[in-house]
Order: C-alpha cells, then structure tokens, then sequence
C-alpha cells in the first residue's frame, strides 16, 4: 500500500473535512481518502502523510419517504442505509459487492464508481445521484445538483465527482433518488457451452420489450448462461415469456424463482482474493470473444449483458503468471477499456491498473484536476495517468 | 411517442419584454468583426455559409426565449466536425467569442448570440452516422432532431428523452441543455443515454469523450459536458443509448375537482411502487385554454387533469394499470377516460402538449417558469402561487412533470407595461421552489433568463466549484460567455501549490 501512512484522521463533520484538507494542502501532505477500505484499487506507491477516513460522517441526514429520495453522509455504510431503506420498503438501486464485512460506504461506492447488477436498469451510482457536497483542498465546501429528481441547474459536478476516485476532493454527502423495493423476483436463465449461443441469447434479451430489473451473463469453465430477473407484480409472467426467446437462441432456458443466491454468486464474482479482477468495458457483440478470453485464460467471467460491462476473475496463482495473464487479457480484448480492480500488491506495481485514456482526453482531465486540487492533495498518483 | 408542440409554444411570438443582453458587461461596444477573421470563416465552411448580412443575422438574434435579443457579428454553418474545428481555431486566434445553437428552440435564452461575436450554428449537421442496434447505439451529427434519432431506430428501438419540441429541436441543443419531456421519470433525461462525444474545446482542441463502450477510464467528463449550456465546447458528433420499444402502453385521464386530490393521487400511485412513463397534471385554466385549442372533449370544469401513461410489459401494464385507475377513484376523480386505441392516446397528449401554446387564447402574454420541486410539496406550492397570483392580480396556469414535481407555472398577462410584475411574479415563484426545497430549472437550462436567480440556489464557494470546471475547459471564456455564472468569472492561471505562510502557521494572521 504504499508508503506508511503517517497519521490517520476521522473528521467529525464535513467543515472539519474541509479544514483539514486545507492544512494538508498547506503543508504540501497528500491525502489517501478512505471509506470502507474494502476497494483498495487505482496505483499505489504516492506518498501521503494522512488517512482521511469518512467514518465519521455517518449521518443519515434526511429519508423523504414521499419523495424517494435521501441526503446521506458519505461515511454511512450501503449495507445500513439499506436497512434503513427497507423499512419504508424503498431502496439505493446501488448492488456492488460490498466488501470484507460488509463494510462498503455510499461515498466510496460513488466515488468508485462502483455497481452491481442493479445497474441494468437503473443505471449506474452516477445517474442515481442528484446532488454532491464535497470538500476541496482549498478548504471550500461546494455543493452542486439539489434534492430533487430534476434539476439542470449549474454544472452536474455530481457526474464529475462519481468514479473520480477521489481525486478531485472528498465527497462528503450525497443526494439519491430512490426506487420502490419490488416485492416479487423470478429470473429466467438460458444455459449453454456455447459462447457463440449465449451472445445471440443475451443480444435476443437485450433487444427485446420484456422489462428486466438485471440482465446478467457468466462464464465459468467452459459454462454459460444469460440470467434476466424480472420483479414485481408480473414477474412470473415476464419470467415465462422470456423462456422462448432463449429458446430460440439455442440455449437451454428455465426459470427461478428462488433466485437470490444466483444473483448474489454474479455480485460476488466482481471480487477477487488473492487472484486478479480485470473490469471489461465492452459491447455485447463482442461477448463470445470475451468468454473465449477468459476461458483461454483460466479465468471467469459474470457482468451485465445489455452494458457491455464485464468482471474478469483470474484465479490466485503467482504474481508472475498474473502480471502476463493481465497483459493476454488486454492484448486480446483490445480496444476494449481493461481496468484492474482487486489485485495483489506485487501485480499491481507491475501493471498500470487503469487503461489509458486517448492524449486529448487525458490531458483535460489533467486540466480538471489541477483546477479542483492545485496541489494535487486528494488521494495524489492513484488514478488515471498517474493523476 | 409524443405529439410534438414547442413549435407552436413558439408559434406566439409575443415577446413579454424586449431586453438586449449584453452577455458580458461591456461598457463600450464590442468591435466588429474583422475582415480577416470573415476570410478565414469563409474559407473553412464556404462563403454562402458564413452570413453577415444584417437582415440574416436578426434571424439569429434569439432563441426560444424572445426575450433576449442580441445581433451576432457572423452567423457560421459549418458542415462538418472538421469545419467546427476550424471554425473554432479562428475564433481562438481572433480571441472572439462564439455560440453554438442547435435548432434555436431552448426557452433559456441559452443560444443568445454574443453581440459581434460568431454563431455557430449546426443545422446542416444533420447525418446519422451510424445505427448498431445489437449494441443499443446510435451515432449522430449534432444538428439531427430528437425525433430523427428515434425514427432512425425504429420500428424496434426508441431514444427516450422527448422534450415537446422534439421534431424541431436538435440533439446538439438537447445534449447541451439535458433535456427531458413527458417521460423522464421513468426513463430519465439525455445525460442517461449520451456514451460519447466528439467535442471541440474553445482553444479548437478536437477531444473524444467515451463511445459506444460504459465506464471509459478517467473522470466522467461526459457527464460534466451534457447539461453545460454550451459553455464547455461544442459537440460535433453524439453517441447515444436507444432502448427497445415497451411491449405495451397504456393511457389515461382521469379528472379531478382539485389539484390537491389530483396531487394525492400522483404521490399514492408513484408511492405505492408504480414508476409510470409519464404522469401528467394541468390545472383548471390550462385544461380550458388546450381544450379550446385541441377539442378532445376535456371537461373545462375539472379543477385538475391527471395524465397517466403506464408501458412495459403488457402483463405489468394490466395489473398496475388496476391499481392506477383504483387509487385516481379512491382521490376523488370525477371521471376517468382510458384511451382504447392510438387515436384517443394521442388526443390526450394533444391536448397536454397544446397547452403552452393555447395560453395565448386565454392571455396576450405569458411568462413560462420551470421550477421544480419535491412532489410531496406540491399542494402546498401550490396554494403559495395562487396566493402571489392573487397578490399580482394575474392569473397563473400550472402545468407539470407531475412525477419529477416539474411545475412550468405561466403567468399570464394583457397589458405589455404589466411585463415586468410578470417578471417578478414569476421570480417570486422560483423562489417558492427553491424554499421548498427545489431548484430553479429542471429541463429549460439556466441560459441568461435564470442566471440571475442561481443564487438563491447555489452559494460562493458552489459557485467558484463550477468555474473550475469551465476553467479547465475554456480558460479564456470563449465558449457562451454570459451564460449560467450570475456574474462574469474570470479564470486565472492554474494557482500554484498554497503554502502555509509562516504567520499563519503561527496563528498571528488569517488567509481570507
């Protein structure tokens, strides 16, 4: 992890966020922002003099029933705003992995721009925030976006300040929409060994009518499936209706209406201990080709069908064999944008964890950083090109 | 999807008041164009494309908003990226600021030229330039309509975001204002469905913002540009997310003798877990004004009508369909019409949408907000504005977004010299919003028009935060200067690293 972090800091509100990101800035400290501590992905090895940790900005500022939405602290844990959630039957429509003890925090999720499966069909962290406050290095507390589920007023810093690692200052609250709990799930699953089959399978999926709350794909030795889970009052019928499209895809279909444990497996094969999580921005034309990557690779694949998002999980081997394995992977998988998530320390000095954004792109975002964090204070080196 | 209207919101061109905006506080007038910078526009795009002629710029001297008026010194029509790039770099060496507009039908004065600065406008960039829908993508040029991105995907697919002048208004506009329509809450506004951009930086710098792929690596620059009015760059070409049609939709109106019940029954329904497409209210005077204009038979002595349409699965469409028509009964609706075929469907979204237009039946003049708040405020804000209606003595039409609490108030007005309470009345209602926790545009844009009142919504360091932003795209302030920032901003260099000074340290002085 680095350098040996020097001091560890827990503000206890966000002003206090803000001032010590101040002194930090004054004193030339980079600071490593810190939720959960259940992602420690981007580069490593900068050097900071201080842990900020979010722990203690763990308000539940406001739950608007009526209105679905919340004003969160970015300390609260995802895992206990969603208790919270679930008594008001609602829900942050927010399912990544939640890391070692559950302990995954709403602002690191956001600013990791994390996901589940979920994100079919309600999008992605970035799209169910509707407002930010985040503390910058100068000491500033900026507030961007509002409370309502509309709103084009100002710049949507929201956007900029989710996947941004931090990089930029530190988000400290969050204004979501939320999204009814749906009372009934059923999911149909089309299975096959065929990845030819299972991408025209998922594509008959992707394009058709029938409404599905997750649109998933895996690969696992030599195995496939497409899975689409369906909710609410017509689940079962929706379910159903599925099963001849697979069918005509070539794949053999069935439906489940026990299905957490099938979702909670896609959720879990984001994550790695010990081996190497490579995420995979793709298409879904070129879904066939990914799982033939994978396999050729010892690897596993689950993500979302219709997004063209895949988590790649080669299994713990040496750290040798990781660091090639990732580099077949991306030569293979090329051009497609191949980002490592979890990976063990020695790996991850040897691979650049982010795919490199073209020149011009790279270079404004360079602009971006050095206009909100001059002196490059908030979690300095971790992200793209070293930013 | 929608019978499309802002064309005839526009078709009243009765401007409440004439204001020349300035766009930047010049004290003197700016300089004209110079013969050199006019050689070098017409020789990237051609000379019929480069207009100077006074008589064709006037064309250009508003938006929607007809408020506003100022005369670019060139209007420019590029035809391509590469022309936009070009167009632009000569602007940069000029040092002369420039605009970009789309079809011209934003209602926030968010294409009002800089006076004798260049207008850029993108309407022969009008080429798909790919349709993959295994992918769920569309490629277009920035001039392409809203509702040709959808035609050039269909009968399978559709591209959501439906402002109502969708058959005018162009994608170039809709990615820079984050446009919305009648089904957003479901489906969400254009910033959901852009994947990439090509953009063009105010220093001519061509930038490729993501693609077809989600999650490129880096900062979400894409979500920073979608909604920045333009200030940001200009787009040449558009990536956009287009989804399968529903299996089913389903339509009704149902009539109420209050917006307060009509307003009960919107909260039950979204809250008892429903998300419709679209659900619709207008109250008593708009019903009265689109019923003389679209005669689908509205009752014009319903307090409030409340639209509801329901898609997806034909399945989820008929049970909730059930449960939507109960919960409008249970609130006291007076009558409920279910549209039995395409023709009755469109009637009713004829009528909703035929609402801005037909104020003009009722009023000479009006004034349109855009305010939103939280929908569980909505009676309350309510009696608030019929209270300040009655205060100015004008009558005040609602319309809304019911879902997303999106209220489009419109004042309305006779006498020209009561142009300026209309003004304030209308103020004074986003300042209602904004007290109720709301904001001050949720679809129209901030452009010139809302400037003013960005703070009551945003405070000084919120506002320093967005000009980092457009610092770090546009230090020199080329690209819409005017727009969204209440006051000019400059951008100073890149500071250098701060450093504590040793007084400070030592507590003896404070850095303000």
């Amino acid at each position: 992890m680095g350098t040996e972090t020097l001091r560890s800091e827990t503000p206890q509100s966000a002003d206090d966020a803000a001032q010590l990101l101040r002194d930090c800035a004054g004193e030339g400290i980079g600071v490593r922002i810190v939720g959960g501590a259940t992602k420690p992905w981007g580069r490593h090895g900068a050097d900071y003099g201080v842990r900020l940790n979010t722990r203690g900005l763990d308000a539940i500022v406001e739950h608007n029933r009526g209105d679905f939405t919340a004003v969160v602290e970015a300390g609260v844990s995802l895992r206990e705003l969603d208790e919270v959630l679930a008594d008001a039957g609602q829900r942050l429509a927010l399912d990544p992995p939640l890391g070692a003890g559950d302990r995954a925090t709403v602002g690191g999720v956001v600013a990791a721009g994390d996901s589940g499966p979920l994100r079919h069909h309600y999008g992605a962290a970035r799209d169910l925030v509707l407002g930010v406050t985040v503390a910058l290095s100068d000491g500033s507390l900026a507030r961007a976006g509002g409370r309502v589920i509309k709103n084009v007023a100002g710049y949507d810093l929201g956007k900029l300040f989710s996947g941004s690692f931090g990089t930029l200052g530190l988000i400290t609250q969050l204004a979501v929409r939320l999204h009814p709990r749906q009372p009934a799930h059923e999911t149909a699953v089309g299975a096959t060994d065929d990845p030819a089959r299972l991408q025209a399978a998922a594509i008959a999926l992707c394009g058709s009518s029938l409404a599905a709350d997750a649109l998933d794909v895996r690969w696992r030795a030599g195995e496939g499936a497409v899975l689409a889970r369906f909710a609410g009052v017509a689940a079962g019928e929706q379910a159903a209706a599925a099963r001849p499209l697979l069918g005509e895809a070539g794949v053999e279909a069935r439906t489940v209406d026990d299905d957490d444990g099938l979702w909670e497996a896609q959720r879990g094969a984001q994550r790695s201990d010990g081996g190497v999580v490579l995420r995979v921005s793709g298409r879904p034309t070129q879904l066939a080709d990914a799982c033939v990557a994978a396999e050729a690779a010892g690897a596993t694949l689950a993500g979302r069908a219709a997004l063209g998002l895949w988590w790649i999980s080669v299994p713990a081997t040496t750290h040798g064999e990781l660091v090639e394995v990732v580099a077949r992977l991306r030569e293979l998988l090329a051009p497609s944008a191949c980002v490592v998530l979890d990976a063990p320390g020695p790996v991850r000095a040897y691979v650049d964890p982010w795919a490199v954004p073209d020149d011009a792109a790279l270079k404004l975002m360079r602009r971006v950083k050095a206009r909100f964090d001059p002196t490059a204070t908030c979690n300095p080196g971790i992200f793209v090109g070293g930013i | 999807m929608c019978v499309p209207c802002a064309f005839r919101e526009r078709s009243l061109p009765v401007p409440a008041r004439l204001v020349t905006e300035t766009a930047q506080t010049l004290t003197t007038d700016p300089p004209p164009l110079t013969a050199q910078l006019l050689a070098r526009l017409r020789d990237v795009c051609g000379r019929e494309h480069v207009l100077t002629d006074r008589m064709q710029l006037r064309t250009y001297e508003s938006d929607g908003l007809l408020q506003y008026r100022a005369t670019p010194g060139a209007v420019v029509l590029p035809g391509s990226a590469a022309e936009v790039r070009d167009v632009v770099r000569a602007c940069a060496d000029a040092g002369v600021p420039w605009v970009a507009r789309g079809a011209g039908s934003g209602l926030s004065g968010g294409a009002l030229p800089v006076r004798e600065g260049v207008l850029i406008a993108v309407t022969r960039m009008r080429r798909v330039l790919d349709v993959d829908l295994p992918n769920g993508r569309v490629v277009v040029e920035p001039g392409v309509t809203n509702t040709e991105v959808s035609l050039a995907v269909a009968p399978t697919h559709f591209y959501p975001p439906d402002p109502s002048s969708q058959i005018v208004c162009s994608i170039g506009g809709n990615v820079a204002e984050n446009s919305g329509g009648a089904h957003c809450f479901k489906y969400g506004f254009t910033t959901n469905y852009v994947t990439g951009l090509e953009i063009v930086l105010a220093d001519g710098e061509v930038v490729t913002l993501g693609g077809k792929l989600v999650d490129p690596p880096g900062y979400d620059l894409l979500g920073a540009f979608v909604g920045s009015e333009g200030t940001l760059g200009i787009c040449t070409a558009i990536t956009l997310r287009v989804v399968p049609v529903p299996e089913a939709i389903k339509t009704m109106v149902a009539f109420f003798d209050t917006t307060t019940q009509a307003g009960e029954a919107v909260s039950e329904i979204v809250s008892g877990g429903v998300v419709p497409g679209a659900i619709e209210m207008m109250d008593t005077l708009t019903i009265q004004a689109a019923e003389q204009a679209a005669h689908a038979g509205f009752p014009t002595d319903a307090g409030a009508a409340l639209i509801v349409e329901l898609d997806g699965s034909s399945h989820e469409c008929e049970a909730r369909f059930d449960d939507v028509v109960a919960v409008c009964e249970r609130n006291g609706a007076t009558s409920i019409r279910i549209a039995r075929d395409d023709a009755e469907r469109a009637a009713i979204w004829r009528t909703r949408k035929a609402a801005f237009a037909a104020m003009g039946r009722i009023a000479s003049h009006y004034y349109v907000q855009d305010g939103v708040i939280p929908r569980t405020k909505l009676p309350e804000v309510l009696v608030k504005i019929s209270a300040l209606a009655d205060e100015y003595g004008m009558r005040v039409g609602n319309v809304f977004h019911a879902g997303d609490g999106n209220l489009h108030p419109l004042v309305c007005y006779d006498d020209e010299d009561d142009a300026e309470r209309a003004e304030e009345l209308s103020g004074r209602i986003l300042d209602v919003c904004v007290e109720a926790g709301g904001s001050i545009t949720g679809e129209h844009g901030v452009g010139v028009d809302k400037k003013r009142h960005m703070t009551r919504m945003f405070s000084e360091p919120d506002l320093a935060a967005f000009q980092h932003l457009r610092c770090a795209f546009d230090p020199r302030g080329l690209a819409n200067p005017g727009k969204v920032m209440p006051t000019p901003r400059l951008c100073g260099e890149v500071p250098g690293p701060y450093r504590r000074h040793p007084l400070e340290r030592d507590g003896i002085a404070e850095r303000f």
